[in-house]
């Protein structure tokens, strides 16, 4: 597929141990790339499975059981497998070090070892599923937890492993853009990417290991019986989620900081235009990292915590606000006067605007703590995350993989298809989770398997109806998607240095990049996203 | 159902119900115009600024920085983020703050079932409630968690094994509800749902009255959801099914051989997990806490009639 007259990262050194035992970060991340994309078919199977169930009131095809599981395995993989390292330990691995104009990492075999970790956990997980599963919910709240058949303890100790990936990942990253930059680089000349990538770094190491140290007490509690969650032994399931939040909602900035991160890059290269506020941008990254610390207990406001927890929870959840909207400006400001490409990559940034805006509002209903004693667990919170996670991470995942494809790659996908497909993606996600606003807000309680024979079965049978049907269009979106990016390794175009003329680092090695990376030191002489004083050309 | 919902809310049948309505839809429609200033700006600014077709790069201006504009989009959302955070906070202690007048019902969670008990005496699977009265409900879990959500009240409030937890609400208007279990509590969890029951104060003292004295054991035998795992047909679901159970002997897990007769049944019934018939899991909850004596004979001398 590659011409072998060409010497470079992915066609030298060749055979199937240079890959295994490889220390090129741009080899790592290919190789985090193909298993995150596996796993994200496999819990996007779950979920279609589960939308089909769904399109009628009484059960389909799937019996309790199943569904119960089918659910948890969608989130725990989604969640686990996919989202957390989907941009940092994929394009991140892969962007970071060229964007620092850096020869690798700060530790490459560690970067190698949280790969192997990574299929390790991912191993645990699928003996997990293979010996029958669990019904937990991917939040594995005790006592049922405790109480439960299912292969409990496989699964979170998978998971318990899949942290230390994470943790090494995080780790890496934070010494590689403290000490790693190129000579003139200073903080303030930073692509948002890294700022981002950093932030989220700093949230890996410092939130991971609670979520290590939460799965363990729950593997002694199953195991052994410590009753540290179990009320029958003077044990509190309520301090099981403060413990299991600690981690979690730091984890959704682990989500979505990366995409915020991706799309500041998207917008300001494709709209050719300086960013707008790019120290407020980074700081709100650094400052959502920080406050995001301190927020998990809005996700229990009625769960029985006191009334004063709450009311300091709903406070600081508000404050995160404030950042995540100066950010949406900023973008939006960027694009004014710019010159505006609107190629799949940018046709995902812009759709990540609209649909997070979107989630983000959705979100200061769910703070708000009166509102939130109804919406809470409805369909409004399974939408609400929706937007966030997947019309925010995941539609930016997908315009990062679109942005650099032809740099990691070396070859350009059909661009017709790219903008069929995002039309097939954003008229599906909206088409599946947009109604489920209203769906929640009637009262459609979540993880339910059967909504028959409730006052308003036929209210929601038509929510969730069309919300299947939206499930399907996405599912082709994601089929095409997959179809153009394999057929562009082998037919696509060969792809120029720098496509999108983009200004940082990256841009200006060859595409794709020699094994070192640059074949010259890369010496800072302009900031990322000075569009208006230096020409693509001249990077 | 009494009553019409809006496009995003179902009927608003409590009182504290309007107010919650008022606060959702003033954030809603803040949302509506946050959105579409950001979406028109967005759309807007594509469309004006777009590259032509082949057109090279050139220098774009280096505007990146407006005091004015910066402040104007960070104080007005922070100023409405306080307004509706006070807002919020207002309706949370209407929610938390119990009248002191109100009628206090027990309500016992369990997999996958709801208990409500009446202060004079009756006990069902249904919530019945006088109208225009408030209604404390005294929650307990005997298994896992659970939660009681009744969305044309916009109530919910989490069940915690080993504590108590508690809810209020006032109905207004006469008519027949869904409530929901909304935290999940396994495999029946989408089953644990049943009526709520608002009436006038004279048809709630009939119904009290009619419902104090221990009902049949066919009656108990559905609203304690025994019928969710034992069959009376022979056939087999999570537990033994009850035909023919009353005298036979059945082999337990640990190989030994039971007659089932009244004393057994009876510590089946209270402590399900000290004899496991082969064959089967050990998931029954324990129902020590929720059959009154009464009820508890009248259940087990249904068994016994199904035996022919």
């Amino acid at each position: 597929m590659y011409g072998s007259s060409e010497k470079n990262y992915l066609t030298y050194p060749t055979g199937v141990k240079s890959w295994l035992f490889t220390l090129d970060h741009k080899r790592i991340g290919i190789m985090y790339l193909v298993l995150i994309l596996l796993a994200f078919a496999a819990g996007g199977f779950f979920a279609l499975t589960l939308r089909l169930e769904l399109f009628r009131s009484g059960e389909q095809f799937l019996d309790q059981d199943t569904y119960n599981k089918f659910f948890t395995l969608h989130g725990a993989i989604m969640v686990f497998l996919f989202i957390i390292p989907s941009i940092p330990a994929a394009l991140g691995n892969f962007c970071l070090p060229l964007m620092l104009g850096a020869k690798d990492v700060a530790f490459p075999r560690l970067n190698l070892a949280s790969w192997y970790v990574y299929v390790l956990g991912a191993a645990i997980t699928l003996y997990s599923v293979a010996m029958g599963a669990v019904d937990t919910g991917w939040t594995f709240y005790s006592p049922y937890s405790t109480q439960s058949g299912g292969e409990v303890i496989s699964m979170t100790f998978g998971v318990f492993v899949l942290g230390f990936s994470s943790i090494f990942t995080g780790l890496n990253f934070i010494v590689t853009v403290h000490k790693m930059r190129a000579p003139g680089m200073t903080w303030y000349n930073l692509p948002l990417f890294v700022w981002g990538t950093y932030a989220t770094a700093v949230i890996q190491v410092l939130a991971t290991p609670v979520l290590g140290i939460t799965l363990l007490l729950l593997i002694l509690e199953r195991a052994v019986g410590i009753g540290i969650f179990d009320p029958a032994m003077g044990g509190d399931p309520v301090l099981f989620q403060h413990f299991f939040w600690f981690y979690s909602h730091p984890a959704v900035y682990i989500m979505i900081l990366p995409g915020m991160a991706i799309v500041s890059d998207l917008i300001a290269v494709h709209s050719h235009k300086k960013i707008f506020g790019y120290k407020l941008i980074a700081y709100s990254s650094v400052a959502i990292a920080l406050l995001g610390f301190l927020v998990w207990g809005h996700h229990m406001f009625i769960s029985g915590q006191s009334e004063f927890s709450s009311m300091v929870f709903s406070f600081i959840t508000f404050f995160i606000g404030i950042p995540t909207g100066i950010k949406i400006f900023n973008w939006v400001t960027t694009l004014y006067k710019g010159q505006i490409s609107l190629n799949t990559p940018m046709l995902y940034a812009l759709a990540f605007i609209i649909l997070f805006t979107i989630g983000g509002l959705t979100g200061v209903f769910l703070g708000a703590l009166g509102l939130d004693v109804h919406l809470h667990d409805t369909y409004f919170v399974v939408a609400h995350f929706h937007y966030v996670m997947m019309g925010g991470t995941v539609i930016a995942f997908l315009g990062g993989i679109h942005h650099w494809w032809p740099k990691i790659f070396g070859r350009m996908y059909s661009e017709l298809w790219g903008r069929i497909a995002f039309v097939f993606i954003f008229v599906g996600f909206n088409m599946t989770f947009f109604n489920q606003f209203m769906l929640g807000s009637q009262g459609m309680p979540r993880r339910y398997h059967d909504y028959s024979g409730f006052y308003k079965t036929d209210l929601f049978e038509r929510y969730h109806g069309f919300s299947s049907f939206g499930a399907l269009i996405l599912g082709v979106g994601f089929a095409i998607i997959t179809i153009y990016l394999i057929a562009s390794l082998f037919n696509g175009k060969k792809a120029s240095d720098n496509p999108w003329g983009g200004l940082t680092f990256e841009w200006a090695t060859t595409s794709p990049p020699p094994t070192e990376n640059f074949s010259y030191e890369p010496v800072l002489k302009h900031g990322p996203y000075d569009f208006d004083k230096v020409l693509p050309e001249d990077i | 159902m009494q009553g019409q919902g809006t496009f995003n809310l179902p009927p608003a049948a409590s009182t504290i119900a309007p107010a919650y309505d008022s606060l959702f839809y003033f954030i809603y429609w803040l949302s509506v115009f946050f959105f579409v200033v950001i979406t028109v700006a967005t759309i807007a600014f594509v469309i004006k600024y777009r590259r032509k077709k082949g057109e090279a790069f050139k220098l774009t201006t280096g505007f990146c920085h407006n005091t004015p504009l910066e402040l104007v989009w960070s104080v007005i959302p922070t100023l409405l983020i306080f307004v509706i955070f006070i807002w919020g906070f207002q309706m949370f202690m209407r929610y938390w703050v119990i009248p002191g007048n109100a009628m206090e019902v027990r309500v016992t969670a369990q997999q996958w079932n709801w208990n409500f008990k009446y202060p004079e005496g009756a006990s069902r699977e249904i919530l019945v409630v006088p109208k225009g009265r408030p209604v404390k409900l005294l929650m307990q879990s005997v298994d896992v968690l659970h939660s009681l959500f009744i969305p044309d009240f916009r109530v919910k409030m989490d069940i915690v094994p080993n504590r108590y937890t508690s809810l209020w609400f006032q109905a207004d208007q006469e008519g027949e509800y869904d409530l929901y279990c909304t935290e999940y509590c396994g495999q029946k969890h989408s089953r644990m749902t049943t009526r709520v029951s608002v009436r006038s104060e004279s048809e709630y003292r009939k119904w009290l009255e009619e419902n104090s004295v221990t009902p049949t054991g066919d009656v108990l035998y559905k609203r304690y959801g025994c019928n969710t795992c034992h069959s009376l047909d022979g056939g087999t679901g999570n537990g033994p099914t009850f035909k023919n159970l009353f005298g036979s002997t059945e082999k337990m897990s640990d190989g030994t051989m039971v007659e089932v007769d009244d004393n057994y049944l009876r510590e089946s019934i209270l402590d399900p997990k000290a004899k496991i018939v082969d064959g089967f899991e050990p998931v029954m909850p324990t129902f020590k806490n929720t059959l009154s004596a009464d009820e508890l004979d009248s259940l087990i001398d249904f068994i016994k009639t199904q035996a022919e």
